[in-house]
């Protein structure tokens, strides 16, 4: 799934120049790619397809393949400034454990993920009674990877539960520009198609 | 400079023999010396002005400096031809490629059939036992003597590949980046079994002689091609040797006998036979215990990522093949999270292919690939630009 180009701006700005990245789920490198150019970031990556692990090499990216699920634990803990999860906590199979991973591993987690409760992904439900398909969400349900979607206002609480603190949120939605939101705010659980937070320790 | 070393040289344009007189001992891991050791190597390509563009290539176990030009012996192509040539990955148009015979070899490198200084004899058993870190000691007096401080990349495969590794823990200040293919940072009990099997084999030819064959002016021929019989098996998958051969017959119908009815037997007393014709039996004892002896976390109370403390700024690749159950990709796991938990920028693809660990000599586009990826990404950190 590519992403759309707006999100990886958003995350960007969120990086600070210079800083240890570590891209978890990078695909073929493009947020890597644009880190390294704009932030002068020192990037790692992890994948799980042999194929995204190769283009990122033919990009002289540093990419590991391996499984977010399996593999976080073979970094030591505080290597990274940050630790990106761009939309990909939905698809592995422990995001409790992942998130907390993130943590141990870098200073900062940023985490992107669609919005389960977007008005568009509530209406398609409920009007047509099948699994949403939207801008966010293309795939249809017997072949996508998102086994574990969640609201904005799930991911609140998630983060309350392990402690974490949410130290800034952006929501994006239509191609309207990206915005800082509360990311209690009811309102924002019907409009934001995504979000992307920047998480730190709450202690 | 070569006086002030006690070298002399016999440099040919694409490589030679280099000679170290005695005040250039190799000192030896057992604590053993080796005076005037002698290294063969071959060259492709130019060292360029600013000698940024120099890799070396360690060959594994059963092969030579012959990497991509005609083999002196058999006639035949280079092993790495696959990867080392024009438009290849490693290309004499923009690096100066080397190789060089690792001590205890057997092609024209210091080893157990070269005659000892001391006695005028060939050496045979009297050869110290040699490792890993050893014939990277030898190679690295090499790339001395030919004016490199640091290297491009050292690449190798299987027992290349620990050189390889071994690089990056003895001189990390030396390599700008390190490839390791199907390689392992220790060998596994199953490995040095088989090694070991293949030790037995060679010592159990009555040619063998102690070890003293030459002298009396025969080799152990069918020692020999056994060990390399049961080591191929190993190199080699069960899919790949089903998919080449099942169960097919050489002839319509079987023996009732014991000569090779199956072709896979065939293929295999080939690969034997041929072998003992570029191969001699002593180094093969020697080398396979220098594999048996390498574990580089065993010197740093296990902790393999200390091996790599001075590697932080070194640019790692490590391949693995899905196949490979010589040097599974578990081994290279463990290499790449040692290095992640050293700090360094590993980058690490497991090849899906059935071929096993021969793999890495064979056409395997996506390794080709991933290597060229990741010398390109590599040489724009370097700076390298065609020779």
């Amino acid at each position: 799934m590519t992403e759309p180009s707006e999100s990886f701006r958003e995350i960007a700005r969120l990086v600070r120049p210079g800083a240890r990245v570590l891209d978890i789920g990078c695909g073929e490198g493009d947020l890597l790619e644009l880190l390294g150019k704009e932030k002068d970031v020192d990037g790692r990556g992890l994948e799980i397809s042999p194929r995204g692990v190769q283009a990122c090499l033919t990009r002289g990216l540093a990419v590991v393949q391996g499984d977010a699920d399996r593999d976080l634990a073979d970094f030591p803990s505080g290597t990274f400034d940050y630790a990106i999860l761009s939309q990909t906590l939905q698809q592995v199979r422990e995001p409790r454990q992942v998130l907390v991973e993130l943590l141990r591993i870098a200073r900062r987690a940023i985490v992107s993920l669609p919005n389960f409760a977007h008005w568009r992904v509530r209406f398609s439900l409920l009007l047509k009674g099948r699994m949403p398909m939207t801008a966010c969400l293309a795939e249809p349900w017997w072949s996508t990877d998102n086994i574990h979607l969640c609201t904005l206002r799930d991911f609140t609480l998630l983060c309350r539960d392990l402690d974490l603190r949410i130290e800034q949120a952006v929501a994006l939605a239509d191609g309207r520009g990206a915005r800082s939101i509360n990311p209690a705010s009811p309102v924002e659980n019907w409009r934001a198609e995504q979000a992307i937070f920047l998480l730190g320790r709450a202690s | 400079m070569g006086k002030e070393l006690g070298l002399q040289q016999m440099v040919g344009v694409d490589g030679g023999l280099m000679r170290f007189g005695r005040e250039r001992p190799l000192v030896l891991d057992s604590g053993a010396r080796l005076p005037e050791i002698e290294i063969a190597y071959r060259t492709y390509g130019r060292l360029n002005a600013d000698r940024s563009n120099a890799i070396l290539i360690c060959h594994p176990l059963t092969h030579d400096q012959h990497v991509a030009s005609a083999h002196p012996l058999t006639g035949k192509p280079g092993w790495w031809t696959q990867v080392v040539g024009e438009g290849r990955p490693l290309d004499p148009a923009r690096h100066f490629i080397i190789c060089s015979n690792v001590v205890g070899g057997c092609m024209g490198t210091t080893g157990p059939a070269s005659v000892d200084p001391e006695t005028g004899r060939p050496y045979a058993l009297s050869f110290p036992m040699i490792t890993i870190a050893d014939m990277v000691r030898a190679q690295a007096m090499l790339i001395d003597a030919l004016g490199i401080e640091t290297l491009f990349a050292v690449i190798g495969g299987s027992m290349g590949g620990m050189q390889a590794l071994q690089w990056a823990a003895d001189y990390p200040e030396r390599i700008f980046s390190a490839v390791a293919i199907g390689a392992s940072p220790r060998h596994s009990a199953q490995n040095i079994a088989f090694h070991e099997v293949g030790r037995q084999a060679i010592m159990a030819d009555p040619d063998w002689r102690g070890g003293d064959y030459a002298l009396a002016g025969v080799r152990p021929e069918k020692g020999l091609a056994v060990a390399r019989m049961a080591a191929h098996i190993t190199y080699l998958s069960e899919a790949a040797l089903q998919r080449k051969f099942g169960r097919e017959l050489q002839r319509d119908g079987l023996s009732w006998g014991f000569d090779a009815d199956f072709q896979v037997e065939s293929y295999l007393r080939h690969q034997g036979a041929s072998f003992v014709d570029r191969f001699d039996a002593n180094s093969y004892l020697y080398i396979t215990r220098a594999i048996d002896y390498f574990d580089l976390a065993a010197s740093r109370g296990g902790v393999l990522a200390d091996a790599f403390t001075g590697a932080r700024n070194v640019r790692f690749c490590v391949l693995s093949f899905t196949s490979d159950w010589l040097y599974p990709t578990a081994e290279s796991r463990a290499i790449v999270r040692a290095l992640t938990a050293a700090g360094a920028r590993a980058s690490f693809v497991e090849i899906d292919t059935d071929k096993g660990h021969d793999a890495f000599f064979l056409d395997e586009p996506v390794m080709h690939r991933a290597l060229n990826g990741f010398l390109e990404g590599a040489g724009q950190a370097r700076g390298l630009r065609a020779a």
